[in-house]
């Protein structure tokens, strides 16, 4: 199946259509590079506290639902393939095709929030939230536990605000795509977006392991 | 004024993305699989988790990223970010797995 690519416009700062996509792309991993950077502080902080507290970490971790992340972590490996097939389409210029993936891709991204929304419910009614009302059994690894529900919810919750954000990104995009705005008519635009979720995915492809299954 | 243009963006075929997209299906069922062995693994199950993951992020980074059509440019600077990153935890992580072979009152 060979499909005709859609035409790009060159602007005029550009010499040609390699180096103005080149200039996109490469800035856009600039970006995630300090995404990269900024996620790696926080897992190096994470990785530092399991080591020194491996049984802690195993006693506090069994509080968390693995069906959950589980179904969490395939949400969003499906919503990277959508947003894979929504950049593919993009670059033959097939719109319709390009808004149901979109469009698609936000529906699964908003389910994984709402799927981390009842994993944060339950741990309220739990009591495993740290602060005044915290409750661990058993007791002896009150303070560590804390510590690993504090880490849990810094990290998903920076995963979380990621996604929300690429949510509106994507609705954002959506619409630009819906009334055919002159910003949207190539795929770079998609492209960028694509790189952005892409990377949200990769985090919580390490975030699913490292919090949900510590081996004892 | 712009003038219109071919495109010549490498455009990967649906059927590598469907691949790939099995794929992490099949080693998120091994990253799931593998912590629930039989008996106490703690080492050999944190290798084979992240191995598993690593694997993951290159595959996402490779095509669904089209790292691997990219031009080198968009290679180096891809790399270069989780190139600084291992150095972090190479060295941080150095720091915490040799505490112990210097005993010092006060360090854990």
């Amino acid at each position: 199946m060979v499909q005709e690519q859609a035409p790009q416009k060159l602007s005029i700062q550009f010499e040609d259509l390699h180096q103005q996509n080149e200039s996109y792309i490469v800035g856009m991993w600039t970006f995630l590079v300090t995404e990269i950077m900024f996620f790696g502080a926080v897992f190096a902080t994470y990785l530092v506290y399991r080591v020194v507290n491996q049984e802690a970490f195993w006693q506090a971790h069994r509080h968390l639902s693995v069906p959950l992340g589980f179904f969490n972590t395939c949400v969003l490996l499906t919503s990277s393939l959508t947003m894979a097939l929504t950049v593919h389409y993009s670059q033959h210029g097939l719109r319709k095709q390009q808004l149901l993936f979109l469009l698609a891709t936000m529906a699964l991204a908003m389910t994984f929030l709402v799927v981390k929304g009842f994993e944060y419910h339950h741990k309220f009614v739990e009591g495993l939230v740290p602060g005044p009302n915290f409750h661990f059994e058993p007791a002896e690894y009150t303070r560590v536990a804390q510590l690993f529900f504090s880490l849990y919810f810094a990290m998903t919750g920076l995963h979380a605000l990621h996604v929300a954000i690429g949510v509106l990104v994507m609705g954002v995009l959506a619409v630009l795509i819906a009334i055919r705005h002159p910003s949207v008519q190539d795929f770079i635009p998609v492209e960028l977006v694509g790189l952005y979720w892409h990377f949200v995915d990769i985090v919580w492809i390490f975030l699913f392991p490292l919090l949900y299954l510590i081996p004892r | 004024m712009s003038n219109e243009q071919q495109s010549h963006v490498h455009s990967v075929p649906i059927r590598v993305y469907l691949l790939v997209y099995v794929a992490l299906l099949v080693l998120l069922v091994l990253t799931v699989g593998a912590a629930y062995l039989p008996g106490h693994h703690t080492t050999l199950n944190n290798v084979i988790a992240l191995t598993i993951a690593v694997v993951k992020a290159v595959l996402v980074i490779l095509y669904f990223m089209h790292v691997r059509y990219s031009t080198r440019l968009t290679w180096l600077w891809a790399s270069a970010g989780f190139f600084w990153l291992v150095i972090m935890f190479i060295l941080t992580l150095g720091d915490y797995f040799t505490r112990h072979w210097v005993p010092v009152q006060g360090w854990q």
